[in-house]
Parts: structure tokens; sequence; C-alpha cells
């Protein structure tokens, strides 16, 4: 349907506003969620404001009541159909639907320099039609027995039904089932997902990184068959812990990045080695450290740079919050790696432009790890 | 309920319903009824009844938006949507109860005997109807489906050619005069009257007549004019640009008289349902059913209700036994005409019916039904019913300064256009004129050009 497109197209343009409303973000990818859209509008002359109208009232009006606020539904027929108004409606999209409208809009990264990380996990044969030659056990009897009982009708029209006694088969008629060999390649990504949990973060927060950690999610396993996600939740210790956890876990305390990238890399090479494993990072900090420890994380987000394809910072500030504290985004600025990047969230309309910005610098091809 | 009734009880009905309009004299084109579910009935209200239609864009928003308003039991579907063709195609909704499906048909009825009659649907000629929706949506395929056309650029200018395909004559049972007809008009009125006394008086000069401008008299119809006067628009965007506005002129009649029709049609139903002599439960449920559909809305405008009131307002005051009176106007009137004659100061006051403002975020009452508002309020009805709607825009100079300029003047009658809209429609306009266009209208009293060129939209102070 024509105005599907339409749809999708207004989707695009508003794709920010609609990530980050809270309905969407921790879904099942194949439920259906209800969009509201603006409307497209079709634009025609039409009176403007001053033009009044008449109503019917229900009961007393006199002069001077206000009947209507315009934030409010308009009811009544006729003339409300003629005036502008942002119209609202909703449509239906599977959450699928809209990630794939979503990245459709991402100029996809370049992945071919992943392809060293495929590795064929499958060999299957798979049936593909019929031929006329082939080997003996694939020879399709009842195809075969067909085809001569269509021979034998050929030839009695047009040679009569008593011309031939016996009607043997012919190597014509031998049909083989066809087969080919399906290699299914498998490639495998992992996301580490680093939150702070420590005091500071409060539940604002939590919320901007967890959008931010689902959009990657959503990412990446677009991209690739067999996703793992890893969550590590630090304060002065790092942790893995679930994704439930993960989110709704409040801890208290102080703050060492170090130990999360350490931890992060302990889990890395114990369980995902980077010649297999396609390895995005992600950590979400209010930027608060503690400062001795400046240094160590620096040497550990290095190290972290080495190993993954894509390792990234992301400093949630709310509005406000800002001014006054201590900002991580300081000491990352020594780190140079052409996979390293550092954002900035302060509103949730910002979760999608950034998250944009992240993977921009995945497309670009000098990949800052040995192969 | 689908289950609770068959066709045949649905015939049995029609027959009787169609006993009734016979013996209260309304005059019909044969009546043909279609049962459908109710995603039928959506795609049908989008594509105004006829399936057929070209297909665009804005049908399927129209579709999705009733959904949502559907799904969300906002708003019920309608009993009935006719189309006024002959024979007048009307839907029946498969789930409705069988009293709805009554209503409904006896509604139809109604609709049926003014689409016949009406002078405003004359222009529609209603034989082909079905027939003329078919052909235009076959061509418009067809050039969407040529290689050297494709969809994007009939989309393209359908969205243009919907942006102002209501600004065109709005009284379609007058002829429109052609040029040289609209020429020798120009010259006879200009001559001087005859004077006895001619031989003594001085001659008064000839005054200098401009019969090469283009058009002579300002012309409403600005899609045909830009079809005539374009000479960059090629074969098929000249025939889309006839079918937009030929499919437009096709719903005037019915904008025409919204309140007329839709009051005439309710007005039969319940003549015919109360003389069917239905069982009681029926019966129950029919007044219920009624009271729903000409409840009126609280700060709008029901067309059922206020038609239905004026209608039965008529026929008392009318004090003759028949029909005829009713009849005479069915024929006569169109919204405008028959509010101006028949919406009475007691009605006004009867119906409740108030005028508001619009100040900010607020609509704020001005003048009620009282001694010294209620024909304010009655004017400001009729600027709000049918085409009035409608800003009247028409095209004064197809060359204006010699520059290829299509020149337009609104007339302004104290409503202002909302800029916002115009400035879109402007350049729908200059897309299809292929250059310049400009429009004169006042805002805040003022007289401005509002122009669109290659440059974009500005406006510019007149005087």
């Amino acid at each position: 349907m024509r105005h599907r497109e339409k749809v999708r197209q207004s989707i695009r343009e508003n794709i920010a506003d609609i990530i980050a409303e809270e309905s969407i973000i921790g879904r099942d990818r194949d439920r259906i969620i209800k969009v509201p859209i603006r409307g497209i509008k079709e634009y025609r002359f039409i009176h403007g404001e001053n033009a009044g109208g008449v109503g019917q009232g229900e009961g007393e009006v006199s002069p001077g009541d206000v009947i209507e606020d315009n934030r409010g539904t308009v009811r009544g027929d006729g003339k409300a159909g003629n005036r502008p108004g942002i119209d609202y409606y909703e449509t239906d999209i599977t959450l699928d639907e809209l990630i794939n409208i979503m990245f459709e809009d991402l100029e996809l990264p370049d992945l071919e320099q992943k392809r060293l990380r495929e590795i064929e996990s499958e060999r299957q044969t798979k049936r593909k039609g019929y031929r006329q030659v082939g080997i003996r056990v694939r020879l399709d009897k009842r195809r075969t027995a067909k085809e001569r009982i269509r021979r034998r009708f050929a030839r009695e029209r047009s040679s009569g039904p008593e011309s031939v006694e016996r009607f043997p088969f012919h190597e014509d008629d031998l049909v083989y089932r066809h087969v080919t060999t399906d290699i299914k390649r498998e490639s495998n990504a992992v996301v580490l997902c680093m939150m702070d949990t420590s005091g500071s973060m409060d539940t604002m927060k939590k919320y901007l990184a967890r959008s931010f950690f689902f959009l990657l999610c959503q990412f990446v396993s677009t991209k690739y068959r067999n996703v793992e996600t890893v969550f590590i939740a630090h304060h002065t210790q790092a942790n893995e812990v679930t994704e439930e956890e993960f989110f709704s876990k409040g801890e208290s305390g102080g703050t060492l990045i170090s130990s999360a990238y350490e931890h992060a890399l302990n889990i890395i090479s114990a369980r995902y080695h980077p010649s297999l494993w396609n390895i995005y990072a992600f950590h979400c900090s209010d930027g608060d450290n503690y400062d001795a420890d400046n240094d160590a994380a620096l040497r550990r987000a290095k190290e972290l740079c080495d190993v993954c394809n894509l390792f990234g910072y992301g400093e949630i500030k709310p509005h406000g919050h800002y001014a006054y504290e201590s900002s991580m985004m300081t000491v990352f600025r020594r780190l140079v790696a052409p996979n390293f990047l550092t954002i900035r969230i302060e509103r949730k309309e910002d979760v999608f432009p950034s998250f944009r910005t992240f993977l921009s610098k995945d497309r670009n091809p000098t990949g800052g790890r040995e192969e | 309920m689908s289950g609770l009734y068959s066709v045949s009880d649905l015939e049995y009905w029609d027959k009787r319903i169609q006993e009734k309009v016979r013996e209260f004299g309304l005059d019909c084109f044969p009546q043909q009824f279609e049962v459908c579910d109710h995603n039928q009935m959506l795609s049908n209200m989008a594509y105004s009844g006829i399936p057929s239609h070209y297909p665009h864009w804005s049908y399927g928003k129209t579709y999705e938006k009733q959904k949502t308003l559907y799904d969300y039991g906002v708003a019920g579907l309608p009993y009935e949507m006719v189309i006024n063709s002959n024979p007048t195609l009307a839907y029946l909704m498969r789930d409705n109860s069988l009293l709805l499906q009554i209503l409904t048909i006896a509604h139809v009825y109604g609709h049926n005997d003014f689409f016949k009659n009406n002078f405003t649907f004359r222009s529609t000629r209603a034989e082909y109807t079905i027939d003329t929706f078919k052909a235009h949506g076959d061509r418009v395929r067809q050039y969407i489906e040529d290689p050297s056309i494709g969809l994007e650029s009939v989309e393209k200018l359908i969205d243009a050619a919907h942006a102002v395909s209501l600004e065109c004559r709005r009284n379609l049972a007058i002829r429109k005069r052609t040029p040289e007809e609209e020429k020798d008009v120009i010259i006879e009125s200009s001559a001087p009257p005859p004077d006895p006394f001619q031989s003594i008086h001085r001659r008064k000069p000839t005054p200098q007549l401009n019969l090469s401008k283009v058009p002579l008299v300002p012309d409403d119809d600005l899609l045909l004019f830009i079809r005539d006067h374009n000479p960059n628009l090629s074969g098929w965007e000249k025939d889309i640009l006839t079918i937009v506005h030929e499919e437009a002129q096709y719903f005037i009649p019915q904008i025409e008289t919204k309140i007329m029709n839709e009051g005439w049609a309710t007005y039969w139903h319940k003549k015919i349902l109360d003389s069917l002599e239905l069982p009681e439960d029926l019966h129950l449920e029919f007044i219920v059913r009624h009271n729903q559909v000409v409840r009126p809305f609280s700060n709008g405008i029901n067309p059922y209700h206020i038609g239905l009131v004026i209608w039965e307002d008529i026929h008392r005051r009318n004090n003759t036994p028949g029909y005829e009176k009713l009849f005479e106007i069915r024929e006569a009137d169109r919204d405008t005409s028959f509010l101006r004659r028949h919406l009475t100061e007691e009605l006004v006051r009867e119906l409740n019916l108030f005028e508001y403002e619009t100040k900010g975020d607020q609509k704020i009452v001005t003048n009620v039904a009282d001694k010294e508002g209620w024909l304010q309020v009655k004017e400001a009805l009729l600027k709000n019913v049918g085409m009035n709607t409608v800003p009247v825009i028409k095209v004064e100079d197809g060359d204006f300064g010699h520059n290829h300029t299509l020149y337009l003047i609104h007339y302004h009658d104290g409503r202002d256009l909302q800029l916002e809209y115009a400035e879109k429609t402007l350049a729908y306009l200059s897309e299809l004129w292929h250059g310049e266009v400009v429009l004169e209208t006042a805002l805040d009293g003022k007289r401005y050009m509002l122009i669109y060129n290659d440059g974009g939209f500005s406006t510019k102070a007149l005087r």
C-alpha cells in the first residue's frame, strides 16, 4: 500500500522521537506496537484563525463562555475537519519493522572487514528442483513413471492406440532429484554493556543508558547471526549480572571505572576470542570517577580498543548536572584510537543521534586492532 | 448478530419500505444494496464508496485514520453509505442488527430521492457515475504503469491537483460561458444605454475594452485554467488534471447540500419506520438508534439533527396535508438558500445555536440565540455550510506583467487564509503552473501579495 510507504517515511523522519519513547525500549521483537503518526498533511487553501464557527450548545450558553481548549479533543463534524491541526493517528507496526526502518536510515556500516570472523557452522544439503541426469539413489520413481505415461499418451495420440503393445521406460523418462549443498556461515558478536551503578547514577540516567544499550543490541543482532550480550555492572568492583539486575539494581558507593574494563577484558579473553567474535563494547557512566583511577582506566580502555570492533564511552548528563561534576570526557580525550568514541547524552532525544555517530565510527575501514 | 436475519428478511423489509416510499410520493432511482463487512466498509468510506476509484495514498491515510478511530471505538461506522448513481448503490454492513438494516434502507431511499430530484445533482450525470469513476481509475493506473511516467510523477501531480481541486465553480446548475460568449457580454454591457437626446448631447467616448486579457472575467476553475493555459503540460498531465477536477465537481453537490440531504433522509426514515408498524422490540431499538443519529453534538453541528428539525418545522408551518411543499423545496434549494429561507429565529433558539471565535488555544462564544445575536449566529452558520468553508479564489490574470505569472485573487469575506497552508498550496500551484504564482489576499485588514516562485515563498504588502 502506497500510504504505508509514506508512513515509513514519516516514521523515518521522526525516528529519534519514537525510539526515545519509553514504551518501545525492551520489548519483544515481534510484538506489534502502535506508533502515533503525525498525519501527512494534505494542504489546500483554508480559512485561518479568525474564521469562527457555529456550535450547538447543551443548556445555557452565554457570550464569553469558553467552550473548548484546542488541546482537548474536537468533537463535531463538518467544520472541524476544515481546520488545520496536527492530526494524529496510529499505525500498527512490528518492532522488527521499526528497527529495520531505523537501520535503513543509518546507511549500514560496512561489514567487509569482519568476514574473517565468520565461521562455517553448518553444511547441509538442500533439495533444489529436478534434473534429467543424476545418480541412481536420487531417482524419483513417481515422476519417472508419470513421465513415461505422458510419453505413451503422446505416442497414442499421434499413431493410434493399437500401435504399441509394449512400452518400456526410456532414458528420457528418468527424473532425478537435484540437490545442492548449502553452507551456513555463522558470524558471532558479543555486546558488552558496562554501566556505572554507583550511587550517583539515578533512574533517569539509567533509563538513558538503557535506551542506548537497547539500540546497540538490536543493531548488532540485525547484523550477526549469533549475538550474545554481557552485562557488567560496576561501582568500585565489577560484576557480571543478568539483564534484569543490570537495569534494576541500584548500588551505592564510589566508582572505579578501571574495574569494569578489567572485568570486560577478562571475559573477552576467557570466552570471546577476538578472532572468532565481533566485539562491541559500550560503557555508560555519569563521568564521576575516583580521580586516582583515571590513569588505570585509560590504560584499560586502550587495551579494550585493541580487541573490540568498536568501543564507546557514553557520558550521561541529564540537564543541569554537568556544571559541577567531574567528567571522564577530559580523561578520554587523551585516548586516540580509530574505533573509540565518546558521546554525551543529555536528553532522551539525544539517544538516537548519538547512536548514529557511534555507528558511523564503525564504518571506518581502518580498524584499530590486529586481525 | 449477523445470524439473526437472512437476506430474505432484508428483501422482505426492502419491499415493504418501497411500498411506503411510493405511498409518500418519493421519486427514486432504482436502488441496489450490497452487504459487506466492516473492513470493506472502511475501505469503501476511504474511497468515497467507489471501489474502482483511482489510487492515491491519501485514501490509504483516510483508511488508517478511520481504522484507528474504529478500533478505539471512538467513531462507530456509519450505518449507511450511498453512492449517487443511477441505479443508486448503497452498502449495508453485515454486523449491523436487523433494525439498523431496516433503518439504513429507509434512510437510503431518502437520499436516493434527493439525488434524483435536487437541482444541484443534475450536473452529476448519475447514469454514468460508476463507469466514469472506473474509466478515471483505469486511466490513472495506466499512467502509473507506463514506464515513461511512473508512480512518482503521477503521485506528485495528483498531490498538487488535490490541493486546489475544490477551487472550482460552486453552482454547477449555471452553465459556464465560453470565452466567445463572455466577449459578447462584455461588449454588450459596455455599450452606452440608448439616449433619446443623443442628437444634442455630446457623445461619450467609447470605453477602451481590453478583450485580449486571459481570462476575460475571473475564472473559478483553477485546475481547468491551468490545464488550458499552461503550454508545458503533456497530454497525460492534462488528463489527470481533468480527472481530479471532474471528481471534485462530482462531490460538490453533496458538500453543498449536506444539511438538507441528511435532514431529508432522516425525516423520511422516521416517517417510513413510524408507518411500518414494527414489532415492539424493533420499534424500541429504532427509537434508541434514531436518537443517536439526531443527537446534537455539543459545540458542533450535527447535520442530521439540524436538517431534520428544519424539515419538520417547514412541514408544520405549511399546514397543508400533502408533502408537495417539501418536495418543491427539496428540488430547488441547497444548504445556503435552505438555511437562509427556513432557519427562523425560533429554530435558532430551539437548536440552541451559538457563534464562537478562536482566540489562541481557546474557543470563545461571541453570540447566542437571543434577540440581538441570532441573526449573527445564522450568518456565521451560513458561512460554514457547504462550499462556503472553502475560500473563494479566482484566476485574475494568466499572464501577469507579461511574465507568464499566474495572478490569483482571494475574495476576502472577513476570514483570512491560514498562512502555512496557503504557502504550501501556492507551492503546489507553482508546480502545476511551471512558473510564478501570485495570490492577492488580505491579512489583518491589509492587502498582501503572496508570491511563490523559484526563490520560494515571499509576501509583499500592497499600497
